[in-house]
């Protein structure tokens, strides 16, 4: 075909055409809705609710079990099943009928630990299946990038397991909400108790997952543990999803410190840490002292995949199954006549997080986000496995008590490897919430 | 002017156009009618024209495309962040800086040709991944990816009004092209369909012509007095800006920016929608986006719940053990599913989805004398 010369026939048709084109987009854009309909507020008797959970890639263990645990909650939300926590949470407005007489009905979708698909899995939800809250994520990369999607659209998003301190800190939302702790308080439970452990005079050095997350863990760990009197030796980052970890461990033995903190999570703590036992750091004896390896945040799950690795080893837990109070009896007793296996600490988060968006729901007695946001920020509550907790309006953090836990030398079985070394309270967890800066933006309903 | 053998082509191009600008009613049925995944097919299916450009008509193939994806998807949101939410300059830098890009890219690996030219390019895209992912944080911001702020500068728009409370949206002079909605899809779609417009016009200059003579055998173009470089490199920048225009529409829809969208993955995923699709076909690269695209988001989505509600009728002895197979499939399985499909489609069909289509078309179409229009599977050396 030739390069024809433009002329007024050609003209006249490109630009019919043309016109026709920019028009048609018109024809599609929704009416405004009406003043007090915020994104996907539902109009029939059910409402959705979107499962952004990771069932591929490093986290993906954590991502299978968050989503039991919100399919758990959506059934006690309806009144199926033993309740669960519905009746210990304190003070509550859920009746165990769905969400102000409607039907919770869910949907959910692999976010593959990658921002750009977790972005993909949130906008179908919302734009196509009508979801008003989106909640999960196992990366704290994900979540930041759906949770600044969730603000954009105008749509809640409840954070399940994230524990970068970017989340609530320096890109916090106002739609975002999270329960789960965060690198800080991490480091305020563990440091004293290895502080005990091993000592004041010790050298540590760092592997960090090369994302948001293991940076801010990085920097409060080495803040914690310098203000013991630590040395930093070294903080060498990772990347995520790496399968083999030899590479950097071997300079760790030559490089004089006797304390290797990872700060690494899901397959990625389970390689490192497993890699690392089997290079014999452990056994070794540097500084005339025992060389020691840390995993500042631990899970059952990963204890189960790393198996004899774990025994000894300190780390800090947001909760844990075998805590004594009514609401951890409770929910572990649901969760396993279900599925037949205790709940991770992901799976706690996210089940809570689901019950705590329909409690406020409820009592805003309205599904119009801004409402919603209202009730949620600054709501006291207990009942929930982690004592008296506060959802602070600065910041959309929970303020409550973490644990610190540590890899049991003789378990009875593949679901008791860890054991509760302290209960860290509230008041010690604790921070000021403009310590990592960020700001909430604003809370005006988005049409979308 | 439809009296003249380019009047097919006229009538691709009117096709083409009907199809893309109506795709939010015909996708209604299979449930992906929903203006992201339709922007994802736009944006995709440019990615995989504008590779076709460079691997359909000249053989190279390239292994490291989604470096200048991800080059255009920073460049456009650092013009967000600096200048202006205008989507207009912000895909002007994406193309621009993807095509300066690709010339430095292009001049090293086409040096050489066949396997060499495709690890040089895989190695170059890795390197851009791993320069992304940790060395230039400050410009990248690594594993998180680069997103807006509300500290930004925003010059441009400073000047003119005053900024709202939370992040803008980027817009096109007024419309909403981030957040949602269709105006989003309108400037994915009309780019697409320009960009169509333009691969089928360098399909049939002389210029194609001879990228196909390079494809064809290099040697005697050679040997008859032609540099054959200047054409590579030419189709290599072309196919770049594809790339750098897609990444940044990909912002512009969507303004977050991540280093996983350069992994050899995604340059591997633009390979299958062209293979998938029928390489060195108009249409077919597109067909293979739309394609591994909806896998990649409805199926992933399917769970025994779903199958449970479409095999209900079947008695529940029969419906268990079925159900409970194809969930191997469907949900996290949903690669798999990918991977038989594209298994079967290279057996079977080594042209892709469009010798498939091709051959129903001969089926019903089949005149006598006709025989010659039968399409013969084409087998490449793989050089």
């Amino acid at each position: 075909m030739k390069f024809e010369p433009m002329n007024r026939r050609l003209f006249l048709k490109t630009s019919a055409i043309a016109g026709v084109g920019l028009a048609a987009p018109m024809h599609f854009i929704r009416n405004a809705y009406a003043d007090d309909m915020s994104c996907n507020v539902p109009t029939g008797d059910t409402v959705t609710f979107g499962w952004n959970v990771p069932l591929t890639g490093a986290y993906a263990d954590e991502g299978k079990d968050e989503l039991k645990a919100f399919q758990l909650a959506v059934k006690h939300l309806n009144g199926e099943g033993d309740g669960g926590l519905i009746s210990v949470l304190k003070p509550t407005a859920l009746k165990g009928n769905g969400i102000l007489g409607k039907k919770v009905a869910y949907v959910h979708g692999d976010s593959q630990t990658k921002s750009d698909a977790a972005r993909d899995g949130a906008k179908r939800m919302i734009e196509r299946d009508g979801a008003i809250m989106i909640s999960g994520g196992s990366s704290s990369g994900v979540a930041v990038a759906v949770q600044g999607l969730c603000q954009e659209l105008g749509v809640i998003f409840m954070a399940g397991l994230t524990h970068s301190n970017d989340t609530t800190g320096k890109d916090k939302k106002r739609y975002g909400f999270r329960h789960f702790f965060n690198a800080y308080q991490s480091g305020v439970a563990l440091a004293p108790v290895i502080g005990e452990a091993y000592g004041k005079d010790r050298r540590a050095y760092h592997l960090t997952a090369d994302y948001t997350w293991g940076w801010t863990q990085e920097e409060s760990i080495k803040n914690a543990t310098e203000a013991l009197g630590w040395q930093t030796v070294a903080a060498v980052r990772t990347p995520l999803g790496a399968a083999d970890f030899s590479q950097y461990i071997t300079p760790v033995l030559n490089s004089g410190a006797d304390v290797l903190i990872l700060n690494h999570y899901g397959k990625d703590m389970v390689n490192s840490l497993t890699q690392s036992v089997q290079f014999g750091l452990r056994d070794k004896q540097v500084n005339g002292k025992n060389f020691e390896i840390v995993v500042p945040l631990f899970s059952e799950l990963m204890a189960q995949g790393a198996g004899d690795a774990v025994k000894g080893i300190y780390g800090t837990s947001n909760w844990d199954w075998k805590l004594e109070d009514d609401a951890t009896k409770a929910f572990t007793k649901s969760f396993g006549a279900e599925y037949s296996t205790p709940p991770s600490q992901a799976a706690h988060t996210c089940y809570v997080q689901a019950l705590l968006y329909a409690d406020a729901c409820e009592r805003a007695g309205t599904f119009y986000a801004p409402e919603v946001i209202k009730a949620l920020e600054g709501f006291e509550f207990d009942g929930m496995g982690n004592g008296k907790t506060l959802y602070r309006a600065e910041d959309h953090q929970c303020m409550k008590s973490c644990l610190v836990v540590q890899g049991k030398e003789d378990p009875k079985d593949k679901f008791d490897l860890m054991q509760v070394v302290k209960v860290v309270p509230r008041e010690e967890t604790t921070y000021d919430a403009a310590m990592f800066g960020g700001e909430l933006g604003p809370s005006d309903p988005k049409q979308c | 002017m439809f009296n003249n053998p380019a009047r097919n082509d006229w009538m691709l191009l009117a096709g083409f156009s009907a199809v893309i600008l109506c795709l939010p009613i015909l996708l209604e049925p299979i449930g992906a009618a929903y203006p992201a995944l339709m922007q994802k097919f736009c944006i995709f299916g440019i990615f995989a024209i504008g590779f076709n450009i460079l691997f359909g008509l000249t053989g190279y193939l390239s292994f490291g495309h989604a470096a200048f994806l991800g080059v255009g998807s920073y460049a456009a949101v650092w013009s967000f962040k600096l200048f202006t939410m205008n989507a207009i300059p912000a895909i002007v830098m994406a193309v621009f800086f993807a095509a300066a890009f690709a010339v430095v890219v292009g001049y090293v690996c086409l040096r050489r040709s066949g396997i060499y030219f495709s690890i040089l390019t895989l190695a170059f895209a890795q390197m851009c991944y791993n320069l992304a992912y940790s060395v230039l944080t400050p410009l990248t911001n690594g594993e998180t990816g680069l997103q807006l702020t509300l500290n930004d500068p925003r010059v441009v728009d400073g000047l003119f009004f005053e900024p709202s409370a939370g992040l803008p949206r980027v817009d096109l002079f007024g419309l909403p092209i981030s957040g949602g909605g269709y105006a989003g899809f309108y400037l994915c779609a009309i780019t697409l369909i320009v960009c169509f417009y333009i691969a089928m016009r360098i399909f049939r200059s002389p210029f194609g012509m001879m990228l196909r003579a390079i494809k064809s055998n290099q040697n005697r173009m050679r040997y008859t007095g032609f540099n054959t470089r200047p054409y590579l490199l030419a189709a290599f920048v072309i196919s770049g800006m594809y790339a750098g225009l897609a990444g940044g529409l990909m912002a512009a829809t969507d303004p977050l920016v991540g280093a996983e969208r350069m992994q050899w993955t995604a340059s591997g995923e633009v390979v299958l929608m062209t293979i998938l699709g029928g390489v060195g076909t108009l249409v077919g690269p597109v067909l293979g986006a739309a394609v591994i695209k909806y896998f990649e988001n409805i199926f992933s989505s399917f769970d025994d719940h779903a199958l449970h509600g479409v095999l209900g009728f079947l008695p529940n002895s029969i419906e268990n053990p079925i159900v409970s197979f194809l969930s191997l499939f469907v949900g996290d399985g949903w690669n798999l599913t990918l991977g038989v499909v594209f298994m079967l489609i290279v057996i079977f069909l080594p042209g892709g989805i469009m010798e498939g289509l091709r051959r129903i078309w001969n089926l019903f179409n089949r005149r006598p004398g006709n025989r010659d229009a039968m399409p013969v599977a084409q087998t490449q050396p793989a050089e």
